[in-house]
């Protein structure tokens, strides 16, 4: 089969089943074809030569139209492309769409899109999880054999555990954060999402690397050396297992099992700071999100409402064009930031950050690898907690902690519950070292 | 009652670098056509991020040097947040807890007024609500200046007099155009001042409540400004009257301020670190090669000429105004290091080559090139030391150096203004001026030094104006 074969078989699949999934904001079927018939041509192939690659809605592609799963930016128009998406067509990928997320990444469900719920390719009755839940879906129903998500605080890891296959979320740093919608500067990290380990390696060996354009990536990365896993030392990180799935943590169990077996020794992780990351997380990253989000005044683009003067203007714009959750989280984080309350919110927030940091530099002292349950539940229901932010927050217990400290961390499908919904493992490194994850990655195969 | 002021400046000066903060964009003037010169950056396009200008770091460490302060090898940037149609990322990249700059200070009239702090930001678009009189339908945004770097610098309230202030704006415009960081066009926005004022019982301690005036265009709005900000407040203390802690607006066509806004209307910024960009972290090694390169600073080389060469300070004041004027005048100390040739020098810089430059219109950075040749400047200066030419004459060589562009060593011959310091001649023409005039020889000798006019005239005229006068009294005086 050649690439321009290859192109139309995944967009027929998409025209027959995405209908009913979701995946894709847009599909660019007459781009992806043209760019399949220039590839055909091509003598020296790239990395990624001809695979197929969805991009979630928050990452820049010239000429195109992007809008964060916003109506404040509908009809948006790409004047430049981002970095990762770059260093993907680069590589020979082919790009053939933009695929649906909660608005702005916020949330963990995709039910937070302006434009409609993405649905689990596995179980359609349910979530795909969030907020990169588009990408995680479409590499879930073979429509791409790569995409790119942002994860800030599981945003890749947990769709990728809820639809059964494989998310990276890399080190803080490490991928250039150019041309991607910024949530929460601190902790937004693009990354890939596939079904083989070996595709979201190449993946995330081609979008990695220092961006003059960035200037939070680092210049020199200090990978460590390659280590086989039957080296590694493995960290079993305690949990309090309260409100977690019967389901995940028999498979949890099972992945320890595993993992002890290959690696060179086991030690039990505590991380005393664990239990107040959730908390310090929403303070962090809605602080940064109530600034990030200023820009969309309607002024220089997006969706503009008139009112009588500038203030209501500004009111009326930013009132229709966000949904709820994104107010929540701009008034939240504005509320933390004010004169009176930073000491109190924004600044202990940081300190209790830099203690989650401190728990993972302790626990590298004597793990190479870390692992945890990616989430305490399988995929849950669409509308089940969508009237209740908080326990949909809670769904990122364990994912948050790895965005607060920079590390790595990788969600492996390992296990389903009784409904047939699947398990994820989330195997953490220390920064640099997603090597390391991907070899432990392979012993849970 | 007596009330003493006290006032504290903020000055935001625009860098003179080629492109802008936090993009490549290149810095163009206020007559380019809007919106030419702006990125995805400093128009905060989806997604696009800051890079710092390494140039920009490296004039706000100059800065902190010539004012004395204490640089930080650590700082941070910091978001100011507040939405303005011309502020195109809702916030301003600024610093706040911890600037690039702090704790310096600068002299005037021997009295210290003590810097708090400088810091880089970017400047905010520019927005057009008229056109002229014309009130326009929609208010317009250019963001060419959008992103453009500034250093604000903060003074503490050291100042107690509206002359005081000036005179402080004055040293700090000076230092600033001196290691050529910006050209201070108040005109042209590259110098903005906003003070602090407020009055308090002369001999107490604690500070009366301040108001902040804004819209001050010229060093001249700052003092009248502060004038009538003063007797405001004086009038409105002893009438009973609280300050309200405010900010207001200087209105230059009526002479007065207005309030802008009022504490209870003031914004809360918000301020914390902007995690787009890492600290600032700078190398000892840099900030000193940093400081090497700035060379001696106007009040340094003021205090080395008085001493070196016994000139008056304000001699020196206008060649020590301008590096440009400055390394003019070098050029005449490289010649010579007598005494009285550099003040003779400086004479006439001070007198006839100023007067040349401001006539001609020579821009500073021209004056290298286009500024009357330094060496004929140094020729004049030591005819004059050596009574070769009396002072009427260096004039006339001085003008006649520039027209024909020859050396004043040949034209004092070939214009025969060489002073004769022969005595036995001079001595003759005396002797003839006295015969001639007796009666005026005499008042003389009682007394009355006025009295030779008569004589000298005789001497110069017999001599063709080469006499030197100091000899033809010493003569006199003998006689």
């Amino acid at each position: 089969m050649n690439l321009e074969e290859k192109v139309r078989e995944h967009i027929n699949k998409i025209k027959e089943k995405d209908g009913k999934i979701k995946s894709f904001i847009e599909v660019w079927e007459e781009d992806s074809i043209k760019r399949a018939k220039e590839l055909e041509l091509k003598k020296e192939k790239g990395k990624l030569y001809g695979k197929i690659v969805a991009i979630k809605d928050n990452m820049l592609f010239e000429g195109k139209e992007i809008t964060a799963g916003s109506k404040i930016l509908k009809g948006h128009i790409s004047s430049y492309t981002a970095t990762a998406v770059k260093k993907m067509i680069d590589e020979d990928a082919i790009i053939i769409g933009r695929t649906n997320m909660d608005e702005f990444a916020m949330g963990s469900s995709n039910e937070n899109s302006a434009y409609f719920p993405t649905r689990n390719p596995i179980n359609t009755d349910y979530v795909p999880g969030g907020s990169s839940g588009g990408s995680a879906a479409a590499v879930a129903a073979d429509f791409a054999d790569i995409s790119l998500g942002s994860d800030t605080g599981g945003s890749i890891r947990q769709p990728a555990s809820f639809c059964g296959i494989y998310g990276l979320k890399p080190t803080y740093g490490t991928v250039s954060r150019y041309g991607l919608i910024a949530f929460a500067s601190s902790l937004d990290q693009i990354g890939p999402f596939a079904k083989t380990i070996d595709d979201l390696k190449s993946a995330y060996d081609t979008i990695k690397g220092f961006d003059p354009n960035d200037s939070t990536t680092y210049k020199e990365m200090k990978e460590h050396s390659d280590k086989k896993l039957s080296d590694m030392s493995l960290g079993i990180i305690e949990f309090d297992e309260k409100g977690c799935d019967e389901a995940v943590i028999e498979n949890f169990n099972k992945a320890i099992g595993e993992l002890s077996k290959k690696t060179k020794k086991t030690v039990k992780i505590k991380m005393p700071h664990l239990k107040y990351a959730i908390s310090s997380y929403y303070i962090v990253a809605s602080s940064e999100a109530s600034s990030n989000l200023a820009r969309f005044d309607g002024i220089r683009y997006g969706r503009y409402e008139e009112g009588k003067d500038l203030e209501s203007s500004y009111e009326k714009t930013r009132g229709k064009g966000f949904g709820t959750e994104v107010k929540r989280r701009i008034i939240l984080g504005t509320y933390a930031l004010s004169a009176g309350y930073y000491d109190e919110y924004y600044l202990k927030a940081q300190k209790i950050r830099a203690l989650v940091k401190k728990d993972f530099d302790e626990a590298f002292k004597t793990a190479d690898i870390l692992i945890i349950p990616t989430t305490p539940t399988t995929a849950f229901k669409i509308g089940e907690k969508s009237e209740n932010p908080l326990s949909m927050y809670l769904n990122d217990i364990f994912t948050v902690p790895v965005n607060l400290a920079g590390v790595c961390a990788l969600s492996a499908p390992y296990g389903k519950d009784s409904k047939g919904l699947p398990c994820g493992v989330q195997i953490i490194a220390d920064r640099f070292s997603e090597k390391y994850l991907f070899e432990a990655a392979k012993g849970l195969l | 009652m007596e009330f003493e002021s006290v006032i504290g400046l903020e000055i935001h000066t625009q860098l003179k670098t080629q492109t802008k903060m936090f993009c490549s964009c290149k810095i163009v003037d206020s007559n380019s056509p809007a919106n030419s010169s702006i990125c995805p950056v400093c128009t905060a396009q989806p997604g696009a991020l800051p890079k710092p200008n390494e140039k920009a770091v490296e004039m706000a460490i100059k800065i902190g040097h010539a004012l004395n302060c204490s640089i930080n090898k650590f700082s941070v940037f910091a978001r100011k947040n507040y939405f303005y149609p011309d502020l195109p990322k809702g916030y301003q990249i600024s610093q706040y807890e911890l600037p690039i700059c702090e704790n310096g200070y600068i002299e005037i009239s021997n009295k210290k007024i003590r810097i708090k702090r400088a810091h880089l930001e970017e400047d905010a678009g520019k927005s057009l609500h008229a056109i002229g009189s014309e009130k326009l339908e929609h208010t317009l945004v250019d963001f060419n200046r959008c992103g453009v770097p500034l250093v604000e610098i903060v003074s503490e309230a050291d100042m107690r007099t509206p002359d005081e202030a000036y005179e402080y704006l004055t040293e700090l415009k000076k230092l600033l155009r001196w290691i050529d960081v910006s050209n201070c066009d108040m005109e042209k926005g590259e110098l903005r001042c906003d003070v602090n004022v407020s009055i308090r019982e002369k001999g107490t301690e604690k500070f009366g409540t301040k108001v902040e005036i804004k819209n001050l265009n010229s060093f001249k709005a700052v003092k009248d400004a502060l004038n009538y900000e003063i007797k405001r407040q004086t009038e409105a203390k002893l009438k009973g009257e609280n300050i309200e802690h405010e900010t207001r607006l200087w209105d230059a066509s009526k002479g007065i301020t207005v309030v802008m806004r009022t504490k209870e209307m003031a914004n809360d910024y918000r301020y914390f670190p902007d995690p787009d960009l890492p600290p600032l972290n700078i190398e000892e090694e840099k900030i000193e090669n940093i400081k090497k390169s700035l060379g001696k600073l106007p009040y340094q080389i003021k205090k080395e000429y008085v001493l070196k060469f016994g000139v008056k300070e304000e001699d020196i004041e206008t060649i020590t105004s301008s590096r440009y004027l400055n390394s003019y005048f070098e050029k005449i100390l490289s010649f010579t290091s007598e005494k009285e040739t550099i003040k003779n020098s400086l004479n006439i810089i001070n007198t006839q080559v100023l007067g040349y430059i401001n006539q001609q219109k020579i821009d500073e950075a021209d004056i290298e090139t286009k500024a009357p040749n330094p060496k004929f400047v140094f020729e004049i200066a030591k005819l004059l030391s050596a009574n070769e030419v009396s002072s009427a004459g260096a004039k006339k060589l001085f003008e006649e150096a520039i027209k024909t562009n020859e050396s004043p060593s040949i034209l004092v011959e070939k214009l025969g203004l060489k002073q004769t310091n022969d005595l036995s001649e001079i001595e003759k023409f005396v002797k003839e001026a006295v015969e001639l005039n007796k009666k005026a020889f005499e008042d003389f000798k009682n007394g009355n030094e006025k009295a030779t006019g008569p004589i000298v005239g005789y001497v110069m005229k017999q001599s063709k104006g080469r006499a030197n006068p100091k000899i033809v009294m010493d003569i006199l005086k003998k006689l």
